[in-house]
């Protein structure tokens, strides 16, 4: 299986998915912003970082981005998508994800490994794991409070549609603790925790976020 | 419209022609003597041009005038190495990691603008030393800061650290830079001064090694990166170079601060790394303190001495802009690259892949001289070696008279207390003191995560990067200073805060391999700080020779003083060390396996008191003698720790210093959430007072794995260390048996809530 990672001017997580990825056993491909076409890929991940340096919104200027004319159809039309931190970020503004990432509540960046509940364990990303398995998982972000209106919020959570959910403390504001959404299909998937930084616990706290990675595995081999 | 419109260029030619116009020196930071020295090498006066050009490059900051005579010892008295790869006088040290691999390091001070605009000046910081590593031809993998203030409930203090925080955050983590340690402290000698010292390391393959010279006549000359503006002229000469005075002053220094834009950096590093890969790149230079005024000369005299520059090519973002501020101006994010005629398209390429903005300025030639033109008039030429070199000062120092009632003012004197309840509650009292506190306050702004290779991050001893993924070799650094230290006996203080970041390092189990440092201190000119700075180079230099770690690099910052009030003596020394195969790393939290491990305190412990966190905590005091050094012992306690680490007998090892035993076992119980029990016997019975809160050096508290005490005993004799049985760790408190017991949730609690209840 192949699985596309972006690069865009000021991504920083990508070395860091690709890893991931090859972890998990599948083929880490590297997609280029300007670049179009997504190289047969079986999945994308847009990662983590400062994509345009943050610069106007976070995301806002990556959503132009040559590569994104192929993935937001691609997408609608089923792919598996994970975006992370910035990726998250970045499908919210392509509208390939309800809601926004506004300013942690506290206005720092807030680095945290944190405890986290999997709300809905059947989405392209997250089948891995159990339904209500808790995990600890790094946070990092000065942007990352989730933002919705209430009726978005009141459908969001009565389709399973909150994917992940801060378990202890809500760390930034987030509306109702959410830490990932994703569409009504559920391939595509959006998170602000860094399940690429808990692969191994040797360089992160756990490796409770491999999980994330091997559900698009499975999915694609059933 | 043009700077040649607007601004009417001060011309050689109309230079010589107006021989006695009167000139700016003196506002541009020269001395007298230093102008006529310039008028004597030109034989004219200077153009406005070449006044600024030798006003930023024979500053303190950038010239090391004060200081040379005192560095050279770094190399004298270097102990054989055959691990270095470039050394001191290069942008930074490089050192032979093995398996082909090269790292380099360094760290930088941005003590200045960090006062003056706290956020930009810190983050500007980080963006200098990247780029610094990043010109060695290294890939930047990590950063660490050592930041001192003033006290922790000051006023000012309120602005300045949350603002330097901030601002080390805003840069690094858009760049994408682990932050992987370094230190916090609070003292009131820093409330005017604070000191913010960056430190990066980069790796790279032997092959890839970059230098800073323009070599080979016809080379062209690039400059790439950000646009030049009027951002930090003159911050080198009038920023870093001169003590702050009243506050009228200090607004006008304001606008020399520059300011960080890492999002170009990030794409600057990129680039630069595509650049070096494919061999398009003939010579490099960051961009620093004085801008294009320092990348020219310096890279013209370690090349073939000559250059030809066209400054009205230099990409501006003011175009009123004039040659004076263009070649001062401190823009960040810029680089000066020396390129072969046939390979600049190549080059451009890249460079717009990347969408960084290049642009040819000049050529390299065999003239001997920096010549500079402006629309076709010249209006620089100068000899580059006479604006690289600099005057050299042997200054006056003289040991102060105080000194000696310093030392006379014993801390033994001092009420201590008297039982085990008071032993408890100083623990606590130090515990939550700011310089002692949880650092998670500032730490937690940090990524630590970025790249996936950080293996140990603050706040642990060091920190600890994977740097192959497929053999587990990696680096450890650690960054370790103390101004109290210094101030009792500078020479000792130095070899101190190089014993402990070497002894950081030992503790993970990497061997410690080379040193780099930040020399804070006050006027040069004031016979006692240069005291200070003559007898704590002396001392890092014996230092280095008698553990065989050879100084790499470094930086001196002088002048961090307000009035007469110089801040304590802070030499900070970073300590690089390489790990074999960092799965076999040691941290410095309790319970890393399910049964209980031993705990040995190794080293000697004397009652040493004076300069200790105890005096000052509980009694606001500071006198006596610091610690005594003993550098063979910790050259052995390092050997034990890296042969301990390697055989895995440790699960846990922590090094003593501020604070002692006692902080040692709380930092330890409080990261690993498992308690111990300790019992003083032995050399530690009788005084319980002195066995938890003597600073003796030369010592490590150490976990040692279930089953493996025979093996770590006879590594002990091996290694001549002494090591005194404490007790095990396990349960849910720190016990103390017959002196005190406390629950891990009250250690944490006032632990955690220093520094949010006094930054928010």
């Amino acid at each position: 299986m192949r699985i596309g990672v972006v690069t865009f001017p000021g991504s920083l997580d990508d070395r860091d998915a690709a890893r991931a990825v090859r972890l998990a056993g599948a083929e880490p491909v590297a997609l280029w912003h300007g670049d179009r076409g997504l190289r047969g890929v079986d999945a994308v991940i847009l990662p983590g970082g400062f994509s345009y340096g943050d610069y106007l919104r976070c995301g806002a200027i990556a959503r132009f981005a040559p590569v994104m004319s192929d993935l937001v159809p691609a997408a609608k039309a089923g792919l598996p998508v994970l975006g992370i931190c910035n990726g998250f970020q970045i499908l919210c503004e392509a509208h390939l994800l309800p809601g926004a990432l506004t300013r942690n509540a506290g206005l720092r960046f807030v680095t945290r490994d944190l405890p986290l509940r999997v709300e809905n364990a059947s989405t392209a990303w997250t089948r891995s794991y159990a339904g209500g398995e808790r995990i600890v998982v790094p946070l990092k972000s000065g942007e990352g409070a989730y933002a919705a209106d209430p009726a978005t919020l009141a459908s969001l959570e009565a389709s399973g549609r909150v994917v992940l959910r801060y378990a202890g403390d809500n760390p930034n504001g987030s509306d109702a603790a959410i830490a990932g959404v994703c569409n009504a299909a559920g391939n595509v998937v959006g998170l602000m925790p860094h399940p690429e930084h808990a692969v191994d616990p040797l360089t992160g706290p756990s490796a409770d976020g491999l999980g994330f990675f091997t559900s698009v595995l499975a999915g694609v081999a059933a | 419209m043009t700077g040649a419109d607007t601004v009417p260029a001060d011309t050689v030619e109309r230079a010589a022609a107006t021989a006695g116009l009167p000139q700016p020196y003196a506002e541009l930071g020269l001395k007298q003597d230093e102008y006529e020295k310039i008028l004597g090498i030109l034989g004219r006066r200077p153009t406005a041009a070449e006044l600024a050009l030798y006003s930023v490059m024979w500053s303190e900051h950038c010239s090391y005038k004060s200081s040379k005579v005192h560095l050279r010892q770094f190399a004298d008295k270097a102990p054989p190495s055959g691990k270095l790869l470039a050394g001191i006088g290069h942008n930074a040290g490089v050192v032979d990691i093995g398996q082909g691999y090269a790292v380099t390091f360094k760290i930088e001070s941005h003590n200045h603008p960090s006062y003056v605009e706290p956020h930009q000046g810190a983050a500007t910081g980080v963006g200098g030393i990247v780029r610094d590593i990043l010109a060695m031809g290294a890939r930047p993998v990590a950063v660490m800061d050592a930041l001192r203030f003033g006290a922790a409930e000051a006023p000012d203090t309120a602005r300045v650290l949350p603002g330097v925080v901030s601002g080390i955050s805003f840069y690094g983590n858009c760049l994408g830079l682990p932050n992987i340690g370094g230190e916090l402290d609070f003292d009131p000698c820093y409330a005017g001064n604070p000191l913010v010292n960056a430190l990066c390391v980069g790796v790279m393959r032997h092959g890839d090694l970059q230098v800073a010279a323009a070599p080979g006549p016809g080379n062209k000359v690039i400059l790439f990166g950000s646009t030049t503006g009027p951002d930090g002229v003159g911050g080198a000469s009038v920023l870093a170079s001169a003590t702050f005075g009243d506050a009228s002053t200090e607004s006008a220094k304001r606008p020399s601060v520059q300011v960080g834009d890492p999002f170009m950096e990030k794409l600057l590093v990129e680039c630069c790394l595509e650049l070096f890969a494919a061999g398009l790149v003939v010579g490099i230079q960051d961009l620093g303190a004085a801008g294009v005024a320092c990348a020219t000369t310096e890279l013209a005299a370690a090349g073939t001495g000559g250059m030809a520059v066209r400054l009205d090519q230099v990409p501006l973002r003011d175009a009123s802009l004039g040659p004076p501020e263009i070649l001062m101006s401190e823009s960040q994010e810029r680089m000066m690259a020396v390129v072969e005629p046939g390979q600049v398209d190549e080059f451009l390429a890249v460079c717009a892949k990347w969408d960084v903005r290049a642009a040819v300025i000049g050529e390299v030639t065999d003239a001997g001289r920096l010549v500079m033109t402006w629309h076709g008039e010249p209006v620089v030429d100068i000899p580059a070696a006479t604006a690289a070199d600099g005057p050299v000062y042997d200054r006056p120092f003289a040991r102060p008279a105080a000194q000696d009632a310093l030392a006379a003012s014993d801390p033994a004197a001092l009420p201590r207390p008297a039982d085990g309840a008071g032993l408890r509650a100083d623990l606590l009292a130090l515990l939550a003191s700011p310089g002692l506190a949880d650092k998670s306050w500032v730490t937690d702004q940090y990524d630590r995560y970025v790249r996936g290779d950080t293996v140990l991050a603050m706040p642990e001893d060091a920190g600890l990067v994977r740097v192959d993924e497929a053999t587990g070799l990696g680096i450890a650094l650690a960054t370790d200073g103390n101004g109290r230290y210094g101030r009792l006996d500078p020479y000792q203080g130095a070899q101190l805060a190089l014993s402990e970041a070497y002894r950081n390092v030992a503790a993970t189990g990497a061997r410690p391999l080379a040193v780099t440092n930040c020399l804070n201190f006050g006027s040069p000119e004031d016979p006692a700080v240069m005291w200070q700075f003559a007898e704590a180079v002396r001392g890092l230099a014996d230092g280095c020779a008698a553990l065989g770690v050879p100084v790499t690099g470094g930086n001196v910052s002088f002048y961090n003083q307000t009035g007469t009030a110089a801040i304590h003596p802070t030499p900070v020394i970073g300590v690089l060390g390489v790990h074999d195969d960092v799965r076999r790393r040691v941290g410095m939290g309790f319970g890393a396996e399910d049964a209980p491990a031993n705990l040995v305190l190794l080293g000697r412990t004397e009652p040493e008191f004076g300069g200790s966190a105890w005096a000052h905590v509980r009694h606001g005091h500071l006198g006596g003698r610091p610690p005594a050094p003993d550098l063979a012992a910790e050259r052995r306690l390092a050997g034990l720790l890296v042969a301990a680490a390697e055989a895995g007998l440790l699960s846990a090892a922590h090094d003593l210093s501020d604070g002692g035993l006692a902080v040692a076992l709380a930092e330890s119980c409080l990261r690993g959430g498992t308690g111990c029990t300790v019992q003083l016997t032995g050399r530690l019975a009788g005084d319980p007072f002195t066995a938890l809160f003597s600073e003796s050096a030369g010592r490590c508290l150490v976990a040692v794995r279930p089953g493996a005490a025979a093996s770590f005993a006879a590594l002990l004799a091996e290694h001549q260390v002494p090591g005194q049985d404490l007790g095990t760790t396990g349960g849910d408190r720190l016990t103390v048996t017959g002196c005190f017991e406390i629950p891990l949730d009250e250690l944490a609690a006032g632990h955690a809530r220093t520094l949010p209840a006094l930054f928010g």
